[in-house]
């Protein structure tokens, strides 16, 4: 029908705005961490000590086979920095999905509701909001134990409650828009203005926000896993990689930069996506 | 021209370069003012009377908008062929503006003081008592009571009629010769609306003030303008004295617009309808652009656009039946 | 004699001003609508005016139930509609519905057009499914619209479009009273008409109820059989249309009436300019909301407010002076 028509003609020209850097630089981080395992030049974990230390392939003492050069274990930079990406991406979608989730689920309530639950719900996102993460994920990790579904745990604890404050004052917003006092003079319930008139038009929001914070999750999980508290070895994981290239930066400085490196294009790629997001979806510039 | 003639607005067009296509927002538009006379831009929205006086002004949004053609004559000179440092010294000093909303014209975060006093501080050499005595005139000018108590109030804290005084305040702070008034009551109470109206008129006898007004409501042309122009799609159907166009609506456009308005006096059933519904701008079909809604068109009506005839002494429009009539 | 289909009584509603963040301590009320009582008939076309602050929106949203009512009561039908829940909660929603006056927020941007029209029946489980895509497409062309816009979303109408996509859900369920809360004031002037004139049709066919809240004198007076004047949170005058616009008894419907613009320049009319501006609803003056604006002060309009008296047969108003 004319409709599918047209939409099918706004998503090409959308998908023609698109920006390449961010969205290309994603892509093949997405590809390394789902496919990576069957790529790599080496296993991550494969250690050589006669290897061991060697600067990429441009410096002397390089070598082709080991392009980015080696760790202190002799372990290839370019396969663990692929099977980093793995771990990280992982981390950073299931904490983004799940806090996400969380967070519009209390938005909703909140903000629709209103009243005492809307005062327990802030005033529990206040806490938590307040809560040092460093200090909750190193006790955290002490009782339970660093793994990666710790780290998950800790992110989400941490990550809710900031998409339920902003997600909120979207629902207050468009709690009072005409379309939503005729669905309850037509007799909608509350739970069918919350999920088939409110939550379609918090997406946007929950869009750009998710992606902007996925940027921050991977840092987070660097942060952690730097300290020792994240994925424990041998697993590669970026932060911990920094953390093993600590000792060696005067000697061996591709130990930290190639994981530096990686860390800052996932997280830029991030942040530019999100803030084209932004204007994309504002609706000052879309079509109504 | 003569000497009375304060503004003369010979085929103006200002198009707006869309990727959907050239909108023709204002295709051709003539018409004089002069001074002391209140002219009425009427039509309905998209016709274009808001983009002809934000044209006149020089204000037409870029890059996507243009004024293309024709010529604005104020006091004998073309605005259109002015620097933008000239046409600033015009804006606001000899020609000044007011919208339709109060509170989107004012800054919520200055005083109204400071607001009315800041054209005054542009435009005129004055130090700062005198700046402060002349806000406090204008506030005085406008009917707001306890000026100098008003003036170092926040917008937020008025009625939407004084804020609407306010911005008048400030349009006439300079004694402009012209005032362009858009939609300057539409977003007024009724009671609100006839102080303002009558406002603007006491206004207009002390300084022999010229007004554009546009407007959609022909109770508004009927109670302060001097002179009418109706639009449709980007072009003046019909040109006349208020009078006149009241008691001799001529063209097809006009008379519909006129009948299908619900009135005080006696009671229909029904309203008379225009069917369909105003033209896509970028789409507009050869001819007369109100011919696929006109209950008199004729063949001649699609292929070409009727020049202007006259109907009487100042009563000009644009319609193939005059022709047959003449 | 003509059924009463709403009744309303001293009905009032006051919206608490709260200081602190914590304790939330009432200092005062906006007392947006205090004490009003008219009856809407079955059939007719009921029209609320007044100006900015004078409470006929929030009327509007009392019968709506889309506001709690501070004291008084409301009879739909001879049931108190304020003391309703449940399942007697969804029927009076289905006997009462409402166009407002944005066409552009009043339809979800993200549901077809058929959906939008549906969800009060599908709502309320009163067809089936086949059933309810003929209803859509029957309200469709009631309404003047093609029955397959039903697959188009919203933002493909235009404005005048929309708001007859308004009036098909709002007549989906088949309602008994239907609140008009400026219908036509968004609309281009010649869409207006059109509006106007299916809102006559479908009265004429249905036999619905409208309660019409309107700022435009001439809109208002078309549309309307009978007519309510509000100031600031009170009735201060009801009477046929006819009967108001050609003998308006209360000063304020006499300025407001005044105030109205012209049909023709030539229309001579006694200019009626009123001082001031509306006060705030937070603070009324005592007695006669209107006397401190009022050309026809009498010294007991400050001390005591006027009772809505029937004056003629039909026709009520509140002032002393009259």
């Amino acid at each position: 029908m004319m409709s599918e028509r047209i939409d099918l003609r706004r998503i090409t020209s959308v998908l023609r705005t698109v920006p390449i850097f961010p969205t290309v630089v994603l892509a093949i981080f997405l590809v390394c961490g789902v496919f990576g395992g069957f790529f790599v030049p080496h296993d991550p974990n494969d250690m050589e000590l006669n290897n061991s230390l060697m600067p990429p392939f441009w410096e002397e003492g390089g070598s082709t086979s080991y392009l980015l050069g080696t760790d202190q274990l002799g372990r290839d930079m370019l396969s663990r920095v692929i099977g980093g990406a793995g771990i990280s991406l992982q981390v950073g979608f299931v904490v983004v999905f799940i806090s996400g989730t969380i967070g519009s689920i209390f938005a909703l309530l909140s903000g629709y509701l209103g009243g005492w639950v809307d005062v327990i719900i802030m005033r529990m996102a206040d806490t938590f909001l307040a809560l040092p993460y460093m200090l909750i994920a190193i006790a955290m990790a002490a009782i339970l134990g660093p793994s990666r579904n710790n780290i998950i745990l800790i992110l989400v604890i941490m990550g809710w409650a900031g998409y339920a404050r902003v997600l909120r004052s979207e629902v207050l917003r468009i709690k009072e828009v005409n379309f939503i006092q005729l669905a309850i003079v037509a007799g909608c319930s509350n739970v069918r203005i919350m999920l088939r008139h409110i939550f379609p038009n918090i997406v946007n929001t929950l869009t750009i926000m998710a992606t902007l914070q996925f940027g921050s999750v991977i840092i987070a999980e660097s942060s952690l896993s730097f300290l020792g508290l994240g994925v424990p070895p041998p697993h590669p994981a970026w932060g911990s990689m920094l953390a093993d290239g600590r000792n060696h930066m005067t000697n061996a400085w591709w130990m930290s930069v190639w994981p530096g490196v990686a860390i800052l294009l996932v997280v830029l790629s991030c942040n530019l996506l999100g803030d084209w997001l932004r204007v994309r979806l504002d609706p000052k510039f879309r079509q109504l | 021209m003569t000497d009375e003639t304060l503004l003369e607005v010979k085929d103006l067009k200002t198009y707006f370069f869309t990727r959907r296509g050239t909108v023709k927002a204002v295709d051709g538009v003539s018409f004089q003012l002069k001074k002391g006379e209140t002219l009425g831009l009427v039509g309905e929205s998209g016709c274009g009377k808001s983009v002809t006086c934000f044209s006149v002004i020089r204000l037409v949004d870029k890059p996507a908008g243009r004024t293309v053609g024709g010529q604005v004559i104020f006091n004998g000179e073309d605005l259109l062929t002015k620097s933008e440092k000239e046409i600033q010294q015009i804006r606001g000093k000899h020609i000044s503006m007011i919208l339709q909303d109060p509170m989107m014209s004012l800054n919520p975060l200055f005083t109204v003081g400071n607001q009315v006093a800041e054209p005054v501080k542009i435009h005129q050499k004055l130090d700062k008592r005198m700046v402060w005595e002349k806000v406090k005139e204008m506030l005085s000018l406008v009917n707001i009571p306890s000026p100098e108590v008003r003036m170092k109030e926040y917008p937020h804290q008025m009625s939407g009629g004084m804020r609407q005084r306010i911005v008048g305040a400030m349009a006439l702070s300079c004694q402009p010769q012209l005032l362009i008034a858009d939609e300057p009551t539409t977003a007024l109470d009724v009671t609100i609306q006839a102080q303002f109206l009558r406002l603007l008129k006491d206004i207009q006898q002390q300084s022999n003030l010229s007004m554009i007004v546009v407007t959609h409501d022909f109770g508004i042309v009927a109670r302060v303008c001097d002179r009418v122009a109706v639009m449709y799609a980007g072009k003046i159907v019909e040109t006349a004295e208020t009078r006149d166009l009241f008691n001799n609506p001529t063209h097809p456009y006009t008379i519909a617009l006129m009948n299908s308005l619900p009135k005080m006096g006696a009671k229909v059933d029904r309203l008379y309808t225009i069917e369909g519904q105003p033209p896509e701008l970028q789409n507009l079909p050869p001819g007369c652009n109100f011919a696929p809604r006109c209950p008199e068109a004729m063949e001649i009506c699609r292929q070409e656009y009727p020049p202007q005839s006259m109907v009487t002494e100042e009563h000009y429009m644009n319609c193939w039946l005059a022709k047959g009539k003449e | 004699m003509s059924e009463i289909l709403l009744e309303a009584m001293d009905v009032k509603k006051h919206f608490p001003v709260t200081k602190g963040l914590v304790l939330m301590k009432q200092v005062g009320a906006i007392k947006a609508v205090d004490g009003i009582s008219f009856t809407i008939n079955k059939g007719e076309t009921f029209g609320l005016v007044g100006e900015s602050g004078c409470g006929k929106t929030t009327t509007s949203r009392l019968i709506l139930l889309l506001e709690s009512i501070t004291s008084g009561t409301i009879f739909f039908n001879g049931k108190d509609i304020t003391q309703l829940s449940g399942t007697e909660l969804k029927k009076y929603r289905g006997s009462v519905q409402a166009v407002f006056q944005d066409p552009y927020s009043s339809l979800s941007p993200r549901m077809r057009v058929g959906g939008i029209i549906a969800e009060p029946i599908v709502v309320n489980h009163a067809l089936d499914k086949k059933a309810v895509k003929e209803r859509v497409a029957e309200l469709l062309e009631l309404v003047g619209l093609r029955s397959d816009g039903a697959e188009l979303y919203p933002h493909e109408f235009s404005g005048g479009q929309r708001q007859r996509i308004a009036v098909a859900r709002a007549l989906a369920l088949n309602p008994s009273l239907i609140v008009l809360d400026e219908p036509v004031s968004a609309l281009d002037v010649s869409i207006r008409a059109q509006v106007m004139n299916l809102l006559h049709d479908i009265q004429q066919k249905t036999g619905v109820t409208y309660l019409l809240i309107a700022h435009d004198l001439a809109v208002v007076k078309h549309m309307s059989n009978r007519i309510g004047v509000m100031y600031l949170g009170k009735l201060v005058e009801i009477a046929e249309s006819e009967e108001l616009y050609s003998n308006p008894l209360h000063p304020y419907t006499q300025a407001l009436l005044s105030a109205a613009l012209p049909s023709h320049p030539d229309d001579q009319r006694e200019e009626i300019i009123l001082p001031g501006e509306v006060p705030s609803p937070l603070n009324p003056p005592p007695g006669c909301r209107f006397h401190p604006r009022c050309f026809q002060y009498k010294p007991e309009c400050a001390e005591s407010e006027p009772p809505l008296i029937e004056i003629k047969s039909g026709h009520w108003v509140a002032c002393h002076t009259t």
